[in-house]
């Protein structure tokens, strides 16, 4: 392994810029001539729009225009989309229900936009914002999935009578059925996985700027893939021609998942730039955010798991209701389904899995991809589950999932996945060892003696990353690919650009993509750079989430510089005058076999521009090339995150006293990256498990609206973190990687409330586990315990 | 955020007459709260009187028995002071628990105690300690400065000069945070005083902050926490809201109150 090659813990490029305040995300551009916008959003969770009045608003000083959903609909602007195409059980498409960039005729949420002002400051566009006269006709509301099926419930879309978007299935009713009859055991648990507000640091933000001499847009964007960005809003809002579109996504701080999507903002900023004639910006602000972003999660589940003799699992089900919030947003129907129920069978050899899932309209903001997005709410399913199982059975929880762990790859659930490595036990057998489970017993004790209860919680999670091959997820409803593309462009002396497909928003790419190059090269990483975020730059590219720029994205660069080298060894043949299949290249050096004969990378490569060495006829010059990668399956990261607690009874607070993470990522690029990628995750988790809540009144008011009060995470509520890995190599990729992103959000709420369980020994208790909560759960389980 | 004037008041007069005669008139002091509300423009004041350059109006003083701290002198002054560690250890911990750096390093004893927020520190140590607010007009016991949930005895042109705290004899603060917030959920500011006992209570009220007679009275007799057991606070009166029920906040109150006696005894 070299210092910054594949393996090595490099420092990363991209920090430099970052913490010396030089970064460019989108509010740091301004455009000549820039204007402000600033949205009106609805006060009402389900409002008819009887009229708007926007007279005075319009005479307010410095005001360019006011514009409404009939001034998009008189313009012909498309709907927004949700573009994963899921069918009921009795084969009828999902009823996605129009949504308009701004509300025409009716508001479905609170924040719902109703009208914009476009101004020369931001004050004067709030101002004249006031001005607007909406009315509204206000409507019953229903906020909580499970009931806004009901008889009687509002109804929210036309088109989806009861407000019931799908009811898909997936598994073998009749094989479940089959195994729940005989089953010596059955656990059963109801479990709410709560709403999350994804609270990326950089709030979203867009500038819309039309140019009258070209008619081309330009879209600068907080999002995690541009290009897709640029195809749904040419294909389908049909804002531009796709040539006559380019977006650019500058540094971009965070997305988890909420800067995937395809927002009514940045349409509004495109469309408003052409109405006024002059570049629209809108920065959402922190509390705008909570209405305006995605939310995450929000599940209701029932589910079992039924157990033959001596804690053999024979088979799964679950039945769950999933809030996709007022409108269908860009991926909201691939999330509890392909991305949920096909993790269902967890690191298990299950027979039989069925699961339902019922997708649901409420009058809440939409509901999208969330870090993990879908495998986090299966894996806590499963993971809780298994737990319960264990304690029913009284037997220990390592024992029950080493029994039933698959033991023998590839293997193929009954949910579709077809699992292709990895060692479940090793990772939990690591993570027991470094946890210290043995001397548990002992460090429990200690903590009675002080008054508190302390609880020691598994959580073996997987998960499915990658998104991919194309042609699989098409078969499931997707409306992408989900391959990657990469260019890598030699300059003539030598250094290299790497233009990719994925997107950098946190990840690291500018370091990890360029460990990649310089192993493959043997050239230094300082004279590697990456490109991307720019559709005039970039061709196409699938953006980044789902763990998968490293096993998507990189491959694809690895297929591109297997073609460069492959080319570079040809202009070598021609330099040294040797046969090409006598030419070896290592370490920077291309060599003759046999003789002393060697030259340089950057030799090479100056060779290959002046082009003097051969003819137009022998060889092209240059030195570039293009490769797209789609991969033959999604990859399968695994592994055991142990999380032991400490509760004040008296109080109910939970205090995370240790916590161990082994994760099996196959072959990792650069440890401190990953490291860091994990500590996030866990920390999202524990932010879900603890503190995190989306709370509606019945009204559809949002009341954790701003940090006031919704908890986000914090340094302290998390111990020192130890972090290990095994490696079982993907062997559906080049590199062997399986991905890191997710793993922490996805494994850690299930560890974290099986260790309060365990230590306040009840299973009645939801998420988030906040002090009250636990208290409460305490109190109803044992009085005594609870009691001061 | 509207439109406001600024005014940088020079000196206590020159605010005092423009909190009088200017409409609308809002003090600024470490602007924590007044800032972010008229960020979201929750709150409009049309004029801005600007304490920050009046001279004398922050600074920590022992002054024979009474621990005398600066309306202007920020939280985080207050809890890195030698002489109120020394002085009175529960006001510097206090202080020190008060939201975050930026906020401590901005706010102030008086901002705070002038807003009175049923959720904030200051005012429970003010009761318990049975502080002096020292205004511009007057002298007020913290008895009669705090009337009810974001209101004080204050007059509109009357600003708090300086709050006097009493050396008790034994104090300590107890403070269950708001996890979102780091308001208190529950805050209870325990004083044993030469001639008194008084048990503080804020975040939990529904009329703000307020004492605890039964408290007080079976400290009196023992000041330990097992001098508690079995009494509590009905939770008819107390806020509810998405952090924390009424019984939960009754029961905290309880909680929160013996480990501020155990943490006073050590």
């Amino acid at each position: 392994m070299s210092a910054t090659g594949i393996g090595a813990a490099v420092r990363r490029k991209e920090d430099y810029r970052f913490i010396t305040g030089k970064g460019q995300y989108t509010d740091d551009i301004s455009r000549p001539g820039q204007t402000h916008i600033h949205f009106l959003r609805s006060p009402h969770a389900h409002a008819k729009i009887t009229s708007i009045d926007t007279a005075s608003a319009k005479t307010m000083p410095g005001v360019l225009a006011v514009l409404t959903g009939a001034d998009l609909a008189g313009d012909k602007i498309g709907n927004l989309i949700c573009g994963w195409m899921i069918h009921s059980k009795d084969g009828t498409p999902m009823k996605m229900a129009p949504h308009p960039a701004i509300a025409h005729g009716k508001a479905c949420y609170a924040g719902d936009p109703v009208a914009v002002v476009i101004a020369e400051t931001l004050g004067q566009a709030r101002d004249a914002a006031e001005k607007i006269e909406v009315d509204y006709e206000v409507l019953p509301a229903v906020v909580d999935p499970a009931k806004t099926q009901e008889a009687g419930a509002p109804q929210i879309h036309e088109v989806a009578p009861q407000n019931t978007i799908f009811q898909w299935h997936l598994g073998e009713a009749a094989a479940v059925d089959a195994a729940f009859a005989s089953a010596k055991h059955v656990t059963k648990l109801d479990i709410v996985n709560n709403r999350l507000v994804p609270n990326a640091m950089e709030p979203r933000a867009a500038i819309g700027e039309y140019d009258s001499g070209t008619q081309n847009f330009t879209l600068w964007n907080t999002t995690q893939n541009p290009h897709v960005a640029r195809l749904v809003i040419a294909a389908f809002v049909g804002m531009a021609p796709e040539h006559k579109l380019r977006v650019i996504a500058p540094d971009v701080g965070g997305g988890f998942g909420s800067k995937i999507f395809i927002y009514p903002e940045e349409v509004v900023c495109l469309w408003a730039s052409k109405k006024v004639g002059r570049p629209v910006k809108w920065v959402c602000e922190r509390a705008e955010a909570f209405l305006a972003d995605a939310h995450g999660r929000d599940h209701v589940t029932h589910a079992e798991l039924a157990f033959g003799e001596g804690g053999k699992m024979t088979a799964l089900r679950a039945k769950t209701i999933a809030n996709l919030g007022a409108y269908m947003s860009t991926f909201s129907s691939s999330i509890p389904t392909y991305l949920y129920a096909t993790l269902l069978s967890g690191q298990y050899d299950l027979p039989a899995i069925y699961c339902e899932v019922d997708a649901v309209y409420t009058n809440t903001v939409p509901v999208d991809a969330y870090r993990g997005a879908g495998r986090p709410e299966a894996t806590f399913v499963v993971e809780r589950l298994v737990e319960v199982a264990a304690r029913e059975l009284h037997m220990d929880p390592v024992e029950l999932r080493r029994k039933n762990f698959v033991k023998s790859f590839p293997h193929q659930t009954p949910v579709i996945m077809n699992y292709d490595v990895g060692d479940y036990d090793a990772s939990m057998r690591k993570a027991m060892e470094i946890a210290d489970v043995n001397g548990f017993a002992a460090r429990r004790r200690e903590a009675e003696k002080r008054g508190k209860l302390r609880g020691l919680g598994y959580s073996t999670y997987i998960e499915a990353c990658g998104i991919a091959p194309s042609q699989a997820v098409g078969s499931l409803g997707a409306g992408v690919g989900l391959w990657e593309s990469a260019e890598v462009r030699v300059n003539p002396t030598g250094s290299v650009e790497v233009l990719t497909g994925s997107h950098s928003h946190g990840q690291g790419h500018e370091t990890t993509f360029a460990q990649l190059v310089s192993e493959r090269l043997g050239i230094p990483i300082e004279n590697v750079s990456i490109v991307h975020g720019d559709t005039d730059k970039v061709q196409f590219g699938m953006g980044t989430y789902g763990s998968r720029s490293g096993a998507v994205g990189m491959s694809a660069i690895v297929k591109a510089l297997e073609k460069v080298e492959a080319k570079a060894k040809k202009v070598a043949s021609h330099l040294m005058e040797a046969a090409e299949s006598d030419i070896v290249f290592k370490d920077g050096q291309f060599t003759v076999a046999g003789t002393d004969k060697s030259a340089a990378w950057a030799d090479v490569a100056l060779h290959a521009y002046i082009a003097h060495k051969f003819t137009g006829a022998q060889l092209e010059p240059g030195l570039k090339e293009g490769a797209f990668y789609d991969p033959t399956n999604f990859t399968f990261p695994a592994g055991c995150h142990i999380c032991e607690v400490e509760i004040d009874p008296e109080t109910g607070s939970t205090t995370i006293v240790g916590w161990t993470a082994v994760d099996d990522f196959g072959t990792i690029i650069n440890p401190m990256i990953v490291e860091g990628q994990v500590h996030g995750g866990i920390a999202q988790g524990v932010g879900q498990a603890l503190m995190e809540n989306a709370v509606y009144d019945k009204d559809g008011q949002l009341m954790s609206g701003s940090f006031m009060d919704y908890s986000m995470p914090r340094a302290e509520n998390l111990p020192p973190l130890k972090i290990d890995t095994t490696v079982t190599p993907c062997p559906g990729n080049p590199l062997g990687i399986k991905g890191c992103g997710e793993a922490g959000a996805i494994a850690a709420p299930a560890a974290v409330i099986n260790a309060i369980t365990d230590a306040i020994r009840t299973e009645n208790l939801a998420m988030p586990a906040t002090a009250p909560a636990v208290w409460a759960a305490v109190r109803a389980a044992a009085p005594a315990l609870a009691a001061e | 955020m509207y439109n406001f004037t600024y005014h940088r008041a020079s000196g206590l007069r020159q605010a005092t007459n423009l909190l009088g005669k200017l409409d609308e008139a809002k003090l600024l002091a470490g602007g924590q709260t007044l800032l972010p509300t008229m960020k979201q423009r929750l709150a409009a004041p049309a004029n801005l009187v600007d304490l920050n350059k009046v001279e004398g109006l922050s600074g920590i003083e022992l002054q024979g028995r009474a621990l005398v701290i600066g309306a202007m002198t920020r939280h985080a002054e207050v809890a890195s002071s030698p002489v109120v560690q020394q002085a009175i250890p529960a006001l510097a911990h206090l202080a020190g628990l008060i939201g975050d750096p930026a906020v401590r390093h901005m706010g102030t004893l008086g901002g705070s105690v002038a807003n009175n927020d049923p959720n904030a520190d200051y005012p429970a140590a003010c009761l318990a300690l049975a502080a002096t607010i020292i205004t511009t007009k007057r002298k007020l016991i913290a008895d009669e400065f705090f009337t009810g949930l974001f209101e004080t005895a204050l007059m509109p042109d009357e600003i708090v000069v300086k709050v006097s705290f009493p050396l008790p004899k034994k104090a300590a603060y107890e403070k269950f945070r708001n996890p979102a917030s780091r308001y208190a959920l529950v805050g209870v500011f325990v004083a044993k005083r030469p001639s008194e006992i008084r048990v503080a209570v804020t975040g939990a009220g529904t009329s703000g902050v307020f004492r605890v007679p039964a408290f007080e009275e079976a400290l009196k007799k023992r000041f330990s926490p097992k001098a508690l057991d079995g009494l509590g606070v009905p939770a008819d009166g107390m806020s509810s809201d998405i952090h924390g029920g009424a019984e939960y906040r009754a029961h905290l109150v309880g909680v929160m109150a013996k480990r501020a006696v155990a943490a006073a005894m050590e």
